[in-house]
């Protein structure tokens, strides 16, 4: 047997995608003009698929602070905490990060990936319990798969399934089963941009003794009057026993980080091997993160410029008839018939001069097919307006939705 | 009950599985039935759906299918399977053979 032929299915599918046109998973950006546009194929071409929810990636001060630390302590660290040491911003970021949260600790990884990759697997281990999101991200099901703890999943956003699960670990006569229980959950799901319902999934860990780590990777800055996630916006920071984070979407650069207020915290820094056997952030990120991160507390403007912009595209995109995600998010999935069309599409989009991400099977939940669209507090309402214009008229073309007659027809 | 394959029986979605009593001994045909209702919508060509169907090769349902469909067994029948387990079941047999064994014990 070849050593691909275990991807035959795969790669049949993604030949059907590649040779019918532009590879929509190896776009190229020949050059990225600001968080907002980019030259493809040597045209500008308006992003609103690249996570970059308060446009700091070219925000002067974070620029600045990048460069000067580049000046100032070089490149790269060459190497991983435990090994060449930690610098004196990576101590700043982890007490800036911690106070941000009012949390004790905080432990900076070197991408959101590796974060929730080592924490969740060490949290968790032989003999206890990891109870997970059905819809988790691919770094939640990675980190299940390098621990030796039970894991099961429970039904997307329902905290009644969760429940059933906790209470099946009770076992008969009240003689619980031994170990730790670990409930795993998202701010706000990458895919479809819903986030949990927190307050009651808390409710439910709390009368079972579970611990609780949320991941805010697309929450971060986006929601909270502070921006630090679904946490702070339901009022549950306190009940989180751990939250995990990126820098690479609202904070503009990579990185990760975990906070916690847990005596023992400190212990993970000698057993999170993702922590432990990769180079630690270069002092360029570290300064721009930070920087970012004052960026977020100051210029709270820039979340409501965020939500603006999420209600001009979702009411736009729903007014027109299409169908989308649960909620308004700073992620707004649209939900297209099938992967085929979705690539299409995309590809029309990508022509029309804007750019979106294409999310099909399996890498989304229930199979389904959509174009994944991520907001910027910096774009422009005209902006996104001619939007929801181009893909109402590509929808039309393609049959996705009804020809404009027709509405007219039902009154609308 | 011993039957040890699906085919022996009839499939239909008539809602008759949704009132047997839950027992925690319940027996192992109607644990196959429920399968198989789960089953039914992924069955490739007029091939029924046996005991010795191996669900991620004899019929049309992607992993994640699968493991939505786990999830909605696991409530049916009050049992968890954790993914370690689902990962070493292939077969419709294998997989009804999980979960009377979790009924046993988890009850």
């Amino acid at each position: 047997m070849g050593l691909f032929d275990r991807h035959a299915g795969l790669l049949e599918a993604y030949r059907d995608v590649r040779t019918t046109g532009l590879d929509p998973f190896q776009i190229r950006m020949e050059r990225v003009l600001s968080p907002t546009e980019a030259i493809i194929n040597g045209k500008p071409t308006l992003l609103v698929g690249t996570n970059n929810y308060f446009g700091l990636t070219f925000d002067p001060s974070c620029m600045e602070a990048a460069i000067e630390a580049i000046r100032a302590e070089g490149t790269g660290t060459t190497g991983s905490r435990i090994a060449n040491g930690s610098y004196t911003e990576h101590v700043a970021l982890e007490q800036e990060i911690a106070q941000f949260y009012g949390k004790k600790h905080c432990m900076v990884f070197t991408t959101g990936y590796q974060a929730n990759l080592g924490v969740i697997s060490t949290l968790a281990d032989q003999g206890d319990f990891l109870l997970i999101d059905a819809d988790s991200h691919a770094s939640i099901y990675d980190a299940c798969k390098m621990t030796r703890a039970e894991v099961v999943r429970f039904k997307h956003n329902d905290p009644s399934s969760l429940e059933a699960r906790l209470r099946r670990l009770s076992g008969k006569e009240g003689g619980d089963k031994p170990g730790n229980r670990v409930v795993v959950l998202e701010g706000i799901y990458s895919m479809l941009g819903d986030s949990a319902p927190l307050k009651e999934f808390i409710e439910v860990c709390k009368k079972y003794g579970a611990y609780v780590l949320v991941d805010e990777a697309h929450s971060l800055g986006a929601l909270g009057d502070n921006g630090r996630g679904l946490c702070e916006a339901v009022g549950v920071l306190d009940d989180c026993h751990f939250i995990v984070g990126t820098f690479s979407k609202t904070l503009g650069a990579i990185g990760g980080y975990c906070v916690s207020d847990d005596p023992d915290f400190d212990i993970l820094r000698v057993t999170v091997r993702s922590y432990m056997f990769t180079a630690s952030l270069p002092p360029s990120i570290v300064a721009s993160v930070r920087q970012a991160l004052r960026v977020v507390k100051a210029r709270p403007e820039l979340r409501k410029q965020l939500w603006d912009n999420v209600s001009t595209l979702y009411d736009g995109l729903k007014d027109q008839g299409f169908t989308l995600g649960p909620e308004h998010g700073p992620v707004v999935g649209v939900h297209l018939p099938d992967r085929m069309t979705a690539i299409g599409f995309w590809r029309a989009m990508l022509e029309a001069g804007i750019y979106v991400n294409v999310a099909v099977p399996p890498a989304t939940p229930n199979g389904v097919s959509l174009l994944r669209c991520s907001l910027c507090a910096v774009h422009t309402s005209e902006q996104l307006e001619h939007m929801v214009e181009v893909m109402t008229g590509i929808g039309r073309q393609m049959g996705v939705l009804p020809p404009p007659k027709l509405r007219a027809a039902s009154g609308r | 009950m011993l039957l040890r394959t699906a085919h022996q029986l009839t499939v239909e979605n008539d809602g008759i599985v949704e009132t047997i009593a839950l027992a925690r001994g319940i027996s192992r045909v109607h644990v196959i039935r429920e399968i198989c209702l789960h089953l039914a919508p992924y069955q490739a060509g007029e091939k029924p759906i046996t005991g010795e169907t191996v669900i991620a090769k004899d019929l049309t349902i992607d992993s994640l299918a699968i493991m939505d469909m786990v999830m909605e067994l696991e409530d049916r029948f009050d049992v968890s399977i954790p993914m370690s387990v689902i990962a070493e079941i292939h077969t419709v047999d294998q997989l009804a053979d999980t979960i009377q064994d979790l009924r046993a014990s988890q009850g």
